[in-house]
């Protein structure tokens, strides 16, 4: 009963949140002083012979109607939203015309999806065991270096290590590839190789300074609950060191986490977005930036509507696990 | 069979010392329930932690020792010493903290909580055995066996502490103590869990050993009693005489503040605060408080004085009276 | 300050330390020298470092160290005006959403939940692209601030929400203290305290989201901070051609502020800690 109350109150707020954040891309660019048609038009008319007014107007006209510009406010609003969270149909690419946006985003997808779910997953785990393992002993000199490293990585923007693995490992020292180019054919052994290696250094740049952000806040976590008078009893009840800090202290110390993981997820696609960029990672990140180099307004508006979906549904997913390990919310 | 001879310990913090116990010697014995009773911050709560070997710095013991002696499978005396004694929780002597609210793991369910307290004794323990023995042992103590199943926070207060209980006696250790069992609890939950406890000993016939301040918990059920007062014990003897012939003043005014059905005097409270641990004046700690204190009282700590076999009291006032007590003779049994 | 030393820890030292040679070389240096150090051909391009430049110049004819003292100044100054507005604001509503609850806090929770759950980048980067190279400074706060409230606001609600279940709130209530005195008297002390330690994140959150944009070219480029610093050694492939000290200057940089910063940050709750007398 308890967790139907959750599962509800949850559904709707993410149905909200999503709601909130698509109005958002709609509003902006009409909101901006800039006029999509009019930049359009001017490319066109930048790479082309000049047009007749005729021309440009009928031009206009079609594009106004592309772009979903047509008709009063509250008209491309519905109209929007339909399209953008039922049937996701955003149109053809402008600059890849006239290949549609969905099946861009569609190939794109997977490579982000792939490499930020495995670089939080790893990072999480790893983090929060080295956390846990810190603050549990945390007299212990091994945990005191390893809280001043994760000090040092934790706040750091993405880039920074995406260009300083760069300079390392792709120029000083050749040993991984300055831009992803995958061969093989797709689930080949071949393929897999070379997946992994075009996928470490920029996996690695965001698992690094995720670690630190795990270990440090589990450490905090685990040192706290450490005070607690459950494991202080576990103690007094002659437990091993061992079975304390396994059947005590981590399911407990991981509720917390599994929260901040949820609120994460907005943080870490950005992270990915920005490797992407710098590595040339063929996912949606480089999908957003060369839409926005280009102009391509259709597919702007996609890319950006589809992370905001796919992130949103990854908390969500996160968020509805947790009651599943605490019996607290699960049970009245 | 827990002996503690002349125990002294401190607390260290930054860079002074608090002396919490100091010269404590006492005995419980076998089958009988031992009480310590004392205001806040006398010193019992670490006292019960000392006799449970649960020392960890900052906190130390700088003199005396601790013994643990208990009959073994065979009839053969096992004796422990601190240090030793922590090997031994859960088998011979086991532990009931303060405010069972928050002792249990809340993420697990109570039978696992069980479990895991024997998996480490014997690992080849049959679950199924194990699960229908400890319910059976619930259901004396009148808790439904849907309890193994819960998780801590479906329970209320008084269930939790009487599986707090049960969790400790399940094993029937010689020697338990339970760190006040009965505060935060309402009167008529009170007398079940003391009912309880007192069932549970005459079953086993074990010792318990129960830390309180409310006096009337310990003439209840306890068969002898120790006053803390500042971190010593000022008075030892069986409780009925504890509370009919009080010989420490500190006693005195404890037993004089209790309400009793007809008594219409009026009744004083203690005035005054216990004196600082961190540097204990060097006569009798109580000096500062007592009505009778003289010059003496404040320059000297008091000896020990039998007042009977079993009763014995700390303070300058029976000097003459009754038979000193050497320190290096020995503590009194029963 | 005998006391201070008693009770700071290494992290807190190194932490000033280098925030001290930071500032210097963001504010104090430049007085002397290197205000136009953004122009471009001030100086012949890519020489070598010495004398005159410490670390030579770059491509657009810019000297190395004094464009990195004056990147490490805007970068500072954008973050300290972004973190500053944003922690008002989200002080502000978080406070209101935990003390009114209700409609209100529905409300303000559900805006804030949307700005932590949905990336940011993207958005920046929308607006950013819409904004077209006008991105004055001014736009730039402006934007950074929108998406650096909604933390703090989350933080101080749930502060609100636990305050408000304290005793010594009821019993100021009961005493009869009017709702303001009490916020005034009660609830403040806690949040400034934490706001103190907030501020310090918000910078870096903000510095974070500007040279993020920065670097991939989306802020505005004729501004010197420490991300635009880096776009251009992008742009002319200053690693392809082993300028290691035009791109490599400003990232060891940005590593430095935001050890220092963080450092400096947890060194002072330690700090704080001990001297409540939490032994560590």
């Amino acid at each position: 009963m308890k967790f139907l109350t959750y599962f509800l109150s949850r559904t709707l707020t993410f149905i909200l949140i999503i709601f909130i954040g698509v109005t958002l891309v709609f509003f902006l660019p009409r909101l901006m002083p800039t006029d999509p048609v009019e930049i359009m038009l001017n490319n066109i008319q930048a790479n082309s012979s000049t047009m007749d007014a005729d021309s440009v107007a009928q031009m206009r006209e079609v594009l106004t109607q592309n772009f979903g510009l047509g008709g009063n406010l509250w008209d491309q609003y519905t109209a929007f939203m339909r399209r953008a969270v039922l049937t996701q149909d955003f149109g053809p690419s402008l600059s890849m015309y006239p290949t549609l946006v969905t099946e861009l985003i569609g190939k794109a997808l997977p490579w982000t999806m792939g490499l930020m779910l495995t670089s939080t997953i790893i990072a999480w785990v790893i983090g929060n065991i080295i956390g846990l393992l810190a603050g549990f002993r945390k007299n212990k000199l091994l945990s005191k270096i390893l809280e001043s490293a994760s000090i040092v990585l934790y706040p750091l923007p993405y880039y920074v290590f995406a260009l300083t693995l760069i300079m390392l490992f792709a120029y000083i020292i050749p040993i991984f590839p300055l831009a992803t180019n995958v061969m093989g054919m797709p689930w080949s052994w071949e393929y897999i190789k070379n997946l992994l290696y075009n996928s470490f250094l920029p996996a690695l740049s965001l698992i690094l300074i995720d670690t630190g952000w795990w270990v440090l806040s589990m450490k905090t976590i685990s040192s706290d609950i450490t005070e607690e008078d459950y494991i202080i009893f576990a103690k007094l009840k002659g437990l091993s060191k061992n079975k304390i800090m396994w059947n005590y202290l981590a399911p407990n110390a991981m509720l917390p986490q599994v929260t901040a993981l949820a609120l994460r997820i907005g943080t870490v696609f950005s992270g990915a977005m920005i490797v992407e960029i710098l590595f040339s990672y063929p996912g949606i990140g480089m999908l957003i930036y060369n839409s926005v180099l280009q102009s391509d307004y259709n597919m702007i508006v996609g890319t950006i509507t589809i992370s905001i979906l796919a992130v949103s549904i990854t908390t969500y997913v996160i968020d509805l696990a947790y009651p599943l390990l605490d019996p607290r919310i699960r049970l009245r | 069979m827990l002996k503690l001879s002349n125990v002294s310990a401190r607390y260290n913090v930054f860079d002074y010392y608090v002396n919490v116990i100091n010269n404590v010697s006492f005995t419980v014995n076998e089958n009988e329930i031992f009480g310590i009773a004392g205001e806040s911050g006398c010193g019992k709560s670490t006292l019960l932690k000392v006799m449970y070997d649960f020392i960890e710095y900052p906190f130390e013991i700088t003199s005396g020792s601790v013994e643990l002696e208990s009959a073994g499978a065979n009839g053969e005396i096992n004796k422990y010493k601190n240090g030793e004694i922590r090997n031994r929780r859960w088998r011979e002597i086991s532990y009931v903290p303060q405010g069972a609210m928050h002792v249990l793991n809340p993420v697990t369910k109570i039978g696992a909580q069980f479990y895991d307290t024997v998996s480490r004794h014997n690992k080849s323990v049959n679950k199924k055995e194990l699960n229908d023995r400890i319910v059976a042992y619930l259901k004396e103590l009148e808790l439904p066996p849907e309890v193994m199943k819960s998780y801590p926070h479906q329970l209320s207060g008084g269930m939790k502490q009487r599986v707090m209980i049960a969790l400790a006696t399940f094993q029937n250790p010689a020697l338990m103590l339970a760190d006040e069992p009965t505060t935060a609890l309402d009167v008529v939950v009170q007398r079940g869990i003391l009912g309880m406890l007192s069932r549970v000993q005459k079953r086993i016939n074990n010792s318990i050993v129960i830390v309180s301040h409310d006096l009337g918990v310990h003439y209840q059920i306890t068969d002898r009693m120790g006053i803390m007062y500042a971190g010593e014990m000022v008075e030892i003897g069986p409780t009925d005489e504890l509370f009919t012939n009080p010989r420490h003043p500190y006693t005195k005014m404890l037993i004089n503040a209790l309400p009793r059905i007809g008594d219409i005097s009026q009744k004083e409270g203690i005035s005054g605060t216990p004196p600082s641990l961190r540097s204990p004046p060097p006569g009798c700690r109580f000096a500062s408080r007592c009505m009778y204190a003289s010059e003496l009282c404040k320059k000297l700590p008091p000896c020990k004085y039998y007042i009977s076999g079993t009763h014995q009291a700390s303070c300058h006032l029976l000097k003459g009276l009754y038979p000193k007590l050497q320190p290096e003779e020995a503590i009194p049994r029963d | 300050m005998k006391s201070f030393l008693k009770y700071s820890n290494l992290q807190l030292k190194i932490g000033l330390i280098l925030l001290i040679i930071i500032f210097t070389i963001g504010f104090i240096f430049p007085l002397f020298r290197g205000s136009h150090a953004d122009e471009w051909n001030t100086y012949p391009k890519y020489l070598k470092p010495g004398i005159e430049h410490i670390f030579g110049t770059n491509a657009l004819g810019q000297d190395i160290f004094w464009l990195l003292a004056k990147s490490i100044r805007s970068s500072l100054i954008i973050g300290l005006i972004v973190a500053f507005f944003a922690t008002i604001i989200g002080v502000f509503l978080g406070m209101l959403a935990g003390l009114q609850g209700g409609y209100v806090d529905r409300i303000i929770s559900l805006v804030m939940d949307t700005f932590i759950v949905v990336p940011s980048l993207p958005i920046l980067i929308l607006i950013a692209s819409l904004l077209k190279g006008q991105t004055s400074v001014l736009a730039m706060a402006a934007v950074l601030i929108l998406f650096s409230w909604s933390w703090p606001a989350r933080q101080v609600r749930s502060m609100a929400l636990s305050l408000r279940e304290r005793d010594f709130i009821d019993t100021a209530c009961f005493s009869g203290e009017s709702k303001l005195k009490i916020l005034i008297k009660e609830f403040l002390p806690f949040i400034l305290s934490w706001s103190a330690a907030n501020f310090i994140n918000t910078i870096l959150s903000a510095i974070r989201m500007e040279s993020t944009l920065a670097v991939i070219g989306m802020s505005n480029n004729s501004l010197a901070t420490l991300g635009t610093m880096i776009y251009w050694a992008l742009q002319y492939q200053a690693m392809l051609q082993g300028k290691w000290l035009w791109i490599g200057v400003p990232v060891i940089a940005t590593i430095v502020i935001f050890g220092a910063l963080f450092m400096t940050l947890s060194g002072a709750q330690k700090y704080n800690a001990t001297k409540r007398g939490q032994l560590a």
